[in-house]
């Protein structure tokens, strides 16, 4: 190893330095990366097709807006998906937090569908208990939500005259960030009901989900940026997942470029130990 | 219209509130991100604001989202003409036992709140878990087919059912891993790892997805710089 220059001992903000430009240079120069579209998002994409128009579909939102990078273009391709197919919506939040960001994603879809508050969709907002809400929904959803986001009664909403519980409801799209989220879905709801059931995670949750897809529980999952934009590019429209797409790729490449540095560095550097040994 | 005009005015129609909104957000970022050179009092005090705006945020969500409409509105319904529904107390009486704990004379109170949550959770959550994950999971490992779905399907159940044995035995404590049952536990460590490799892998992406959503903002939403 050169005196003087010790890679092992490089300052850590020199990689951050990096891993900044990798994200902001194809942020602000498109590489226009391929991207194949995988078997889970196909099978959400396909299910979503299949439903009859005119149907009622659920957008179950369970995040905050600290996951909005990755999910919130997930619920947008999903209204924009739903809505160019005709068919009804119905929000229901186990978050808090989560009716408004809805509501950001909701107001400007409708508007360029020209969908109407009540008729074709329908946000009913928080509800608090979690998975007893869940499971007051399989019994009853106008009692579980008896009033929508703004405190309109729901018996004076036309679409929700049609809705009593997941029996109406064609297709549930869980959008999730934690707890309760898809596996309180699928515990409570799927396998309790049998209501077909497609997710949205985080990256981070993905990895706990897929066996739901291969037991047939899940009927599609879309996994951090990476599923959104597959999301994106089937429905046609691409949007904020797709266009970091390209930036998540290079930092990718950037990641294993240090990794196999790490390793090359680690084992001369043990070969050097051990001959000056 | 000037770049300068569009940083400080945004995009024509956008009130000025959003603009110094936009402002804000990006200078906190700013002062969040300082802290990778190194800590400093902007970082400190973005972190501060944050903790503070954070937890003013949710208690007023909470109250206006949760207590509000499950607790006062259903006991003191006003002039709504809607019945006062008496069974509400009930939880009110529990959560006021929860707040007990900040008095030691009669702190024990709030066990009673935790034992209810706790047992009840319990209650709901095990069926839950044992109808949608235990049942289906098993049942869904015994319907892998090794002889339908041709050769790619039948090699990837025959990896997973493997996997499956495998990792199932490295967690049999009650015999030592010596011998062919330590040959298959190790087997199942290797499986564990690719695991926890898959795991970490999404959990860098996620990470990165936060920091691309951030400089979304920052170059498109602040700066104006994106398509």
């Amino acid at each position: 190893m050169a005196k003087g220059f010790d890679i092992r001992n490089i300052d850590r903000r020199f990689i951050f330095v990096l891993v900044l430009a990798a994200v902001v240079w194809p942020l602000l120069h498109p590489l226009k990366l391929p991207m194949d579209v995988s078997p889970p998002v196909q099978v959400l994409y396909d299910a979503i097709e299949a439903v009859p128009e005119g149907s009622i579909v659920m957008l179950a939102a369970d995040y905050s807006p600290d996951t909005m990078p990755e999910l919130q273009p997930m619920a947008e391709t999903f209204i924009r998906h739903a809505f160019r197919r005709d068919l009804r919506i119905v929000v229901a939040c186990l978050w808090p937090a989560s009716p408004p960001l809805v509501e950001q994603a909701l107001g400007p879809l409708a508007e360029e569908f020209g969908k109407e508050y009540g008729t074709d969709y329908v946000n009913l907002g928080y509800m608090a208990g979690g998975i007893v809400t869940l499971l007051g929904m399989g019994a009853s959803i106008p009692e579980t939500f008896p009033a929508d986001y703004g405190g309109t009664p729901v018996d004076e909403i036309p679409l929700m005259v049609e809705v009593e519980n997941f029996d109406d409801i064609a297709f549930v799209m869980e959008i999730s960030a934690g707890t309760p989220g898809t596996r309180e879905w699928v515990q409570q709801v799927q396998s309790r009901f049998r209501v077909t059931l497609g997710s949205g995670t985080t990256a981070v949750g993905a990895p706990n989900f897929y066996p739901y897809i291969q037991s047939g529980q899940l009927t599609g999952l879309l996994g951090g940026l990476k599923g959104a934009a597959e999301y994106e590019l089937l429905v046609g429209v691409p949007g904020d997942a797709t266009s970091g797409m390209d930036a998540q790729s290079v930092v990718h490449a950037l990641i294993v470029f240090f990794i196999i540095l790490g390793n090359i560095v680690y084992f001369i550097s043990r070969r050097s130990e051990k001959k000056s040994a | 219209m000037s770049w300068l005009h569009m940083l400080f005015n945004g995009p024509p129609g956008t009130p000025p509130s959003v603009v110094w909104g936009y402002w804000v957000a990006a200078i906190l970022t700013i002062c969040i991100y300082s802290f990778l050179y190194k800590d400093n009092p902007f970082y400190k005090f973005a972190e501060s604001l944050f903790v503070g705006v954070g937890a003013a945020y949710w208690l007023a969500l909470l109250y206006h989202e949760t207590l509000v409409p499950k607790l006062i509105t259903p006991l003191f319904p006003g002039e709504s003409g809607d019945p006062v529904q008496w069974i509400r107390i009930f939880p009110g009486i529990l959560a006021i036992f929860m707040l007990l704990r900040f008095f030691p004379k009669v702190s024990w109170l709030s066990r009673w709140s935790l034992g209810f949550i706790v047992g009840m959770y319990s209650a709901v959550n095990i069926t839950g878990f044992a109808q949608g994950d235990l049942v289906a999971q098993i049942h869904a490992t015994m319907n892998m087919s090794l002889n339908s779905g041709g050769p790619l399907a039948i090699i990837l159940n025959a990896i997973a059912i493997i996997g499956i044995f495998a990792t199932l035995i490295y967690f049999f404590f009650s015999k030592e891993h010596k011998g062919v049952l330590g040959g298959v536990a190790k087997l199942g460590i290797w499986f564990l790892m690719v695991a926890f490799g898959a795991s970490f892998g999404y959990t860098v992406m996620g990470r990165i997805s936060l920091l691309i959503g951030r400089m979304q903002f920052m170059l498109g939403d602040w700066l104006h710089l994106l398509d």
